[in-house]
Formats: structure tokens, sequence, C-alpha cells
């Protein structure tokens, strides 16, 4: 069974890029085949909204593997993405994980 | 060139909340929002669920119901018990819940958001129940899902205004720390500001008394000040008491006291709408006056609702038998309902809801209240002055003749609370006092007071027997009795021997 994290957005605004593009950087960092990357427009789709009460844009969803994650915002910060998705030990390279934090922290 | 040729003036629309429409003057302004304020426990979330779902019901008005407190089915269990089933209006389309409650799991913020996942929400509920209403409850809420505060109120004001163009009416509802201070606990009626108003829950007395006040509503007329609500099984009851307007219609039907010669001490009976006040101390015959006033009524098949507060139903039954009426059978015939219970029992907007809830039900003709003095021990006295303003009012307003007994608090009678606060409002006074001649205590009675007819202006000497009231003659060289201390001027030898022997 696959993994899916989804990314919820409004549109095309500025907020809405910025997350989609490190969503897109994390995501490298994750492995290959085990994770769909699903991004949700709430104005083109109001109804996912709902059903997955999103009040705050963007918003990521982990909800597998266990436990549910969530983080808001445009996940600038890609370390506290990745612990507040509990995502630490899915990283298809462990050694790397520093060399990443590494680099966001700069 | 700006053109204000459109521009349509304020509409207000019924909220179908019991009395909520009076303080109001009509409702709430179609297409904005309303601010509800309160402290903990002020009945902010019940307010803004029954303005749903009477909306919902009494008017045709779909409405979405926002949440960012509770879960939504909490919502819905909530108020199962008062019979409202929200459910049946979720399926039926009229009303559709958004769920913005807290998640159980953390969720971290990492860079830049707004709330557009609200607003597309929102959006998507108002266009597919076609919503007229809606309800977010409660915005202080968000300030404690979100961290940025600064964005939140940013966010909060777009939604009011896109709100506006979705042409709903909406109530928001927040939260305050103290009864009287702060309007909101985050100022959020700096920017949700068209109507604000405000629930108190206050002890008093050691009461709950809670109120309402309409503290503004933009280009529209509403009444100032608190007043008192209570919450009870059928939701919301506002009293806008001292908002009551004086426009009774006046009947000119006579009615019997249930005695003879007090007919005529009133030249010709009681008006079918008036309040009339028994005033007396303790011991005088007034709980006597009342059993006669309902004997007469249930004995010609009119309906009477008592309302004891010193006495117990049985007592008062027995009594009743005492004097040969049988208030056992009237009760089983379905004539006459006794209530009794302490004054203490409750606040007195919680006796003037149930008061009028018996009425409604009951529709009594008569309605008798032993003794409304016995109110004055659980309220301060502009509450109790409104309780009373709020009974007679109604009362006069569905044509029931009342009888009300109050105690003086000296045996030689003088003035109580009660009569000073109440006198006006009532339309005949009945004085019942004691009389101490060559140290025997005799009872004398006098009408004072009888709005619209000519009375009897002497005071006459009463008795009690087996039989119940007998009104004698009147008093002859005694003066000051209303007073309390009568003096002799010394009766005459032919009265005196008059005394000596039975009549």
């Amino acid at each position: 069974m696959k993994n899916i994290l989804s990314l919820y957005v409004y549109g095309e605004t500025a907020n809405s890029m910025r997350a989609i593009h490190n969503l897109k950087k994390i995501a490298e960092e994750l492995p290959k085949d085990q994770y769909d990357i699903k991004v949700v427009d709430v104005r083109k789709e109001p109804q996912l909204a709902v059903d997955d009460c999103i009040v705050a844009v963007p918003t990521l969803i982990k909800k597998l593997p266990l436990p549910i994650g969530k983080v808001i915002g445009d996940l600038s910060d890609t370390e506290k993405v990745i612990i507040g998705l509990d995502l630490k030990q899915e990283l298809s390279n462990p050694e790397k994980e520093n060399t990443m934090i590494g680099r966001v922290s700069k | 060139m700006r053109d204000f040729k459109n521009v349509k003036p304020l509409v207000k629309i019924p909220t179908g909340v019991e009395g909520l429409e009076h303080i109001t003057m009509g409702g709430l302004t179609e297409g904005r929002t309303t601010l509800i304020v309160g402290s903990s426990g002020s009945g902010k979330s019940l307010l803004a669920t029954e303005f749903l779902y009477r909306g919902i019901m009494n008017y045709d008005q779909p409405g979405v119901f926002v949440t960012f407190e509770e879960r939504a089915q909490d919502i819905v269990r909530n108020v199962q018990n008062l019979g409202w089933d929200l459910n049946d209006l979720v399926q039926r389309k009229k009303l559709m819940f958004i769920d913005g409650s807290p998640e159980p799991e953390p969720q971290a913020e990492v860079g830049d958001y707004d709330l557009s996942g609200l607003l597309a929400q929102i959006e998507f509920a108002v266009k597919k129940v076609g919503a007229k209403l809606l309800v977010m409850d409660s915005i202080g809420s968000l300030f404690t899902q979100f961290s940025n505060v600064p964005l939140i109120r940013r966010e909060i004001f777009r939604i009011t205004e896109i709100l506006k163009g979705l042409e709903v009416t909406a109530i928001m509802t927040a939260e305050r720390l103290e009864e009287y201070g702060m309007i909101s606990r985050h100022g959020i009626e700096e920017f949700v500001s068209d109507n604000v108003i405000i629930l108190r829950n206050v002890l008093e007395e050691e009461k709950c008394r809670r109120t309402i006040q309409v503290l503004k509503m933009r280009g529209d007329t509403h009444y100032k000040g608190e007043f008192p609500f209570t919450i009870s099984s059928t939701g919301i009851s506002c009293m806008p008491l001292s908002a009551m307007e004086l426009k009774q219609t006046s009947s000119t039907d006579r009615i019997s006291f249930g005695n003879a010669k007090l007919d005529k001490m009133t030249c010709g009976g009681l008006f079918r709408d008036s309040v009339t006040l028994v005033s007396g101390p303790t011991g005088g015959g007034k709980t006597l006056m009342c059993t006669t006033f309902a004997g007469e009524a249930c004995s010609h098949g009119e309906k009477v609702l008592m309302l004891a507060y010193e006495e117990s139903g049985h007592q008062l039954l027995r009594n009743a038998q005492s004097w040969g009426l049988d208030f056992q059978k009237w009760q089983e015939d379905g004539l006459l309902k006794v209530v009794c219970l302490y004054p203490e029992a409750m606040g007195l907007e919680d006796h003037l809801l149930m008061i009028r809830r018996e009425i409604e039900e009951f529709k009594p003709q008569r309605l008798v209240m032993d003794s409304v003095s016995a109110m004055e021990r659980v309220s301060n006295i502009r509450n109790f002055r409104e309780f009373v303003i709020g009974l007679t009012s109604y009362v006069k307003q569905e044509e029931i003749c009342s009888l009300m007994t109050s105690t003086t608090p000296k045996l030689s009678g003088g003035d109580s609370i009660t009569e000073a606060h109440i006198s006006t409002i009532t339309d005949a006074i009945i004085l019942l006092r004691y009389v101490e001649i060559n140290g025997l205590v005799r009872r004398g009675i006098a009408v004072i007071k009888m709005r619209g007819s000519q009375h009897d202006k002497q005071i006459r000497e009463f008795m009690i027997d087996g039989e119940g009231l007998h009104i004698l003659a009147s008093f002859k060289n005694v003066h000051n009795i209303i007073l309390g201390v009568p003096t002799g001027s010394g009766p005459s030898e032919s009265e005196h021997l008059e005394d000596m022997f039975e009549k």
C-alpha cells in the first residue's frame, strides 16, 4: 500500500506555489515508489476541503503511515516539516539527512 | 464616479428566538454579521444554534454552521434534548456543517499560511445549500489553533467581507473574560462591528441571572440596556420586560369575586382583564380571598390557575374544604390547577417563564398568586418590579382576571416593598387590616382603588367562619385603620350595647 502526502493549496497564490516547490524538494529525499504526492486545489475542489476539514492553506497531510501528521504553511523549513510529519525514518538516505538539515538552516 | 443608486436600505430578518425580535426591534440586519460575545457558559453557542434552527424551521432559510470549538456531532447531540433534529436538517440539505474544530493530532506551522481553505469551504457550503444564514462558533478558538494572531485578525475581517458578498446573515461568537469589561477577548469587535450583542451570566442573590444586551446595531434602532433571558426546554427566551408596551385592550366585562357584598363594594365586580392586589397582614384572610375567588370561577366552569408560594397543594385543598369548597373535585375535573413551589426554587426569570408556559398550556380564565410578596425574597427590587410588570402585562394581554396577594411586614399593616412597587400596576387594591377595639381584634376590609369604576369608600368589618367570608357594616367612630393605628373616638352607648349581643 502506498503512502500519500496530500498538499492542499488555494489557487496559484504565492504561498501555494512556494509550498508546492518545497514539497517537491522534500519528496526527492523520500524513498521512491512508496510515496504519492497529491496536490489539491481547494478552490477547484472545495468538497475535498470539507471532507478533510482544511481551514488553513497550504496544509500538508500525511495519512499513512500512522500517526497522522499535519503541517500548515508554505513548508519553507524542511527540517520542521520532516519532524512535524514524523518522516525521519522514511528518508531514503539517513546520512543525507544531516546535510539536508544543514543546508536548510543556513 | 461612484454611484450609490443601487444601495439598498437595511432590512431586518426575524430570528425566531423568543423575545429577541422585540429587543432588536425586528431581528438582525440582513446580510450583515452580528458578533455575539459572552463569558464561558453564557449561552452564545445555544443562541447561535437556535438562530440557525429557527431560521430553517420557521422561515425556510437554509444555513451553514461553522464550528471551531466543538465537533459537529457534539453540537447535534447538545440540542437533541431540546427536540431539535439537526441531523434531519442536514439530510434535507437545509443545513451544512463545516468542522474546523481542533484535531487531537498536533499541527506544526512552517512558514506563511492563510485561511483560504476555510473560505473555500464556506463559499462551497453556502452555494450548496443556498444558505441565507451562517454561524461561526467560536471565532476566539481560531486564536488558539493558530499562532499568527495578526494574520487571524486579518483573515476574520476578510471572511466577514466575503460573507457580505455572499449575502448571508451571519452570527459570530466570541469569548470574553469579564462580565463588565472588554467587549471581547481578542478585540474582534473592532473589525466585525456591524452589530454586537452581549450575553451575561451574573450571580445575583445566589441565583444566576442571564441578560442579553444589544450593544450596537449599525444603521438601525434597538432597545438599549440589559434584558433578562432564560434557557429552558424550548431554548432561549428573552424577556423584554421593561420594553413591554402598555397597549392592552380593556374589557368592560365584570366578573364576580365570589362574594355578593364584595361585588357590591367594587360596584359590580372585577373587570375581566384586571389585576387585583389583596394586601394584608399574616392571618388576615388573604388566602381565603384567593380561595373564594377561585371557587367562584370553578363553580361556573371557568379554569383557574393557582400559584402557591407559601403553602403546599394539600394544605390549600384542606383549607378550601373547611370552607365547603371542593377543590379536589375541580382539580380532577381539570378546572383547577395548583402549582406549589418555593420562590427560592429558581430565579425570577425562570418563574415568569414557567408561569407563562403554564398559562399557555392550561389556558385559565383566572389566575391566583399567593403571595407575590414572597417573590421579594429571591431578588432585588428592580428585578422584582420587572417580574411583576412582565407578569401583569402578560395576564392582561391574555385577558386573565388575576388576584395577587401581598403580606404586609407588620401585623398592623403598613407598606411593603411589593405594594410600593406594584400598586401602580394593579387595577384594584383591597386592603385587609386588623382593627383593635376595646381589646378585641376585628378585621377590616376596604377597597382603596378600582380603576374604571366607582367603589365603596367605607372600611367595613368582615368575619371568617365555616362558610367563608362575611362582610358586615362599616366601622363607626374608628380612625386611622389604614395606617394600622386604629383609634376610637369612643363608641356610642347604643353601639356598645349592640356589640354585646349576638346579631
